[in-house]
């Protein structure tokens, strides 16, 4: 058979095993497999040319078929929606016509859903067999990730192989020894990066699995011998609350997703003396910016400004601008605000302040609440609480959290009438009531984790509820 | 009522509004295995927050992650080290 076109990720894997040392692998709870074999191997049981040219919704249960089908599916379909694991199934047919999709790709745990019915569906088993089909010719394959927004269908921003790895490019590749590992789930962008990272830089990935204790994973981490270990803030605060955090010794440690304060980065000194610690800024729509490798909370403010390895930032109304070669192309949903400004930039919503000679981030344009990496807009918590027959209104703002960052708390105005506000019982009986509401619609991040009943909240001259800003 | 009965209470309440099976709540019972996750200790000091007026873990000037329970109520007790 004729070898992978280079610019591929099957091409990538191919040209990797000159320099490869051993063979790399995706370890996952419930199996492993040496995934450097799908240069010239298949997970798709003989079906990878009905893939050419096709648009394909990557909806598989485990993380390590969507690892396996990504390298399968880059260079040979025109487009993969990466389906991310708590997409519900509400917006499944709107995602399924707005991105063209034909193939379905799923694995033995893909539920049978009836949006999922269409004419082809391909399974991706966890195992590789040889490629006894020739590869289709190559073509340029769009990578397509989901972010939610206020309500309806999902986002969904259009990358390719070199926008998601344009960042990776200045590191040399490593022999093929080194374990990286994640908490995230690589079907979201910063997971996604660190699964490019292991199989473009040249080494194994240990991916998570879904419901798996923390204690679990970091003893299957430490069982692998992981080298470079990822994950938000969060993640590694959950982490350090596990002992079994003391059986790993990764020599490079980082965090994205949401604010490394300078406590987190304190505590992983603290816990891997030995290990480079950085943390890195990076948005599914903007990109890799800039990685922070000091040991300190924010970034130096000479990071804007002058661009730094192709990448430029600047502050526009408090708000982080970024213009980069890892940056999506656009949406493919019509009738979005463009991506990027006619510079170039693209508006990350972050709120940026400067002190001195260190910029901090100091949350989200917007309002925008980010609980342990995960985004909730109040406005959609509030239609909820402003559901239930006692409310007049609501606001749901963020609330620092030692734990997930930040977490959101509701302010909520009771209807006057029918109302006893001096009976306590009763007040924690309509507290309970909401939260009810909330958890009957809402994922769990999304679920305030207090209701305050005030008297009135603050409109604006717009007419709008007063947020407090960041 | 004491800062540990609040704490077991919030506990209790959070694991029943997640649906979670909590261990017995031992003092050298380690919170990693308690059986509430990130999330629902996110929720439990957001709660205990409004009950008990502190957040130790953010007004600390250090930063200390508690292992078992134990630890966790000490920390409470002493409203922040």
């Amino acid at each position: 058979m004729a070898g992978a076109d280079a610019r591929s990720l099957r091409g990538t894997i191919a040209n990797a095993k000159v320099r490869d040392k051993a063979p790399r692998f995706f370890y996952e709870r419930a199996a492993s497999v040496r995934f450097t074999d799908l240069d010239r191997g298949t997970s798709l049981g003989g079906r990878l040319a009905e893939l050419a040219g096709r648009s394909v919704l990557l909806a598989t249960a485990n993380q390590l078929t969507s690892a396996l089908a990504l390298i399968e599916l880059d260079g040979v379909a025109r487009r993969i929606v990466i389906l991310p694991p708590d997409a519900t199934a509400e917006h499944l047919s709107a995602v399924i016509a707005i991105a063209g999709i034909d193939v379905v790709m799923g694995d033995n745990g893909t539920p049978p859903h009836a949006a999922l019915a269409l004419p082809l569906r391909v399974t991706c088993a966890p195992e590789i067999e040889p490629l006894r089909e020739s590869l289709p010719p190559h073509v340029h394959t769009e990578w397509v990730l989901m972010t939610s927004g206020t309500t309806g269908v999902p986002k969904m921003v259009v990358h390719d192989l070199q926008s998601l790895t344009a960042a990776m490019r200045a590191a040399s590749p490593a022999d093929g020894a080194d374990v990286w590992g994640t908490f995230y789930d690589i079907r979201r962008y910063g997971g996604l990066q660190i699964y490019l990272r292991a199989v473009c830089g040249g080494a194994s990935l240990v991916l998570s699995s879904a419901g798996e204790p923390t204690a679990d994973h970091l003893a299957r981490l430490a069982g692998h011998g992981v080298t470079h270990l990822s994950g938000t803030p969060s993640h590694w605060r959950g982490a350090l609350m596990t002992p079994t955090i003391r059986a790993i010794a990764p020599r490079y440690v980082r965090l994205s997703g949401e604010i490394a304060d300078q406590a987190i980065l304190d505590s992983l000194r603290a816990a891997f003396p030995q290990a480079a610690i950085g943390h890195a800024y990076a948005s599914t729509e903007a990109g890799v910016a800039f990685d922070v490798n000091d040991g300190l909370a924010g970034f130096p403010a000479d990071y804007i400004g002058a661009a730094r390895d192709g990448v430029a930032m600047k502050i526009v109304d408090g708000s982080l601008r970024i213009r980069s070669p890892g940056a999506a192309s656009g949406y493919v949903n019509s009738g979005q605000p463009p991506l990027a400004d006619a510079a170039g930039f693209v508006d990350t919503g972050d709120i940026v302040e400067r002190n001195g000679d260190r910029c901090y981030f100091a949350g989200r344009k917007g309002g925008i609440i980010n609980v342990g990496g995960l985004k909730v807009h109040p406005e959609e918590v509030e239609a909820v609480i402003n559901r239930h027959p006692c409310v007049r209104m609501s606001r749901v703002q963020g609330r620092r959290n030692p734990i997930t960052g930040s977490i959101a708390v509701a302010d909520v105005v009771l209807k006057a009438e029918g109302q006893d506000t001096t009976n306590r019982a009763a007040q924690i009986e309509l507290k309970d009531d909401i939260l009810k509401l909330c958890r009957d619609v809402l994922p769990p991040h999304k679920v305030p984790a207090a209701i305050s009943f005030v008297p009135a909240l603050e409109v604006g001259a717009t007419g709008k509820l007063v947020r407090r800003q960041g | 009522m004491s800062v540990k009965l609040t704490i077991i209470e919030q506990m209790e309440e959070i694991a029943r509004e997640h649906g979670k099976i909590l261990a017995p709540l031992k003092e050298d019972l380690v919170l990693a295995d308690c059986g509430l996750d990130s999330l629902g200790f996110a929720v439990l000091v957001a709660r205990l927050e409004d009950k008990l007026g502190v957040d130790p873990f953010t007004a600390a000037e250090d930063a200390y992650f508690p292992v078992t329970l134990g630890d966790f109520v000490k920390v409470y007790e002493h409203g922040g080290r």
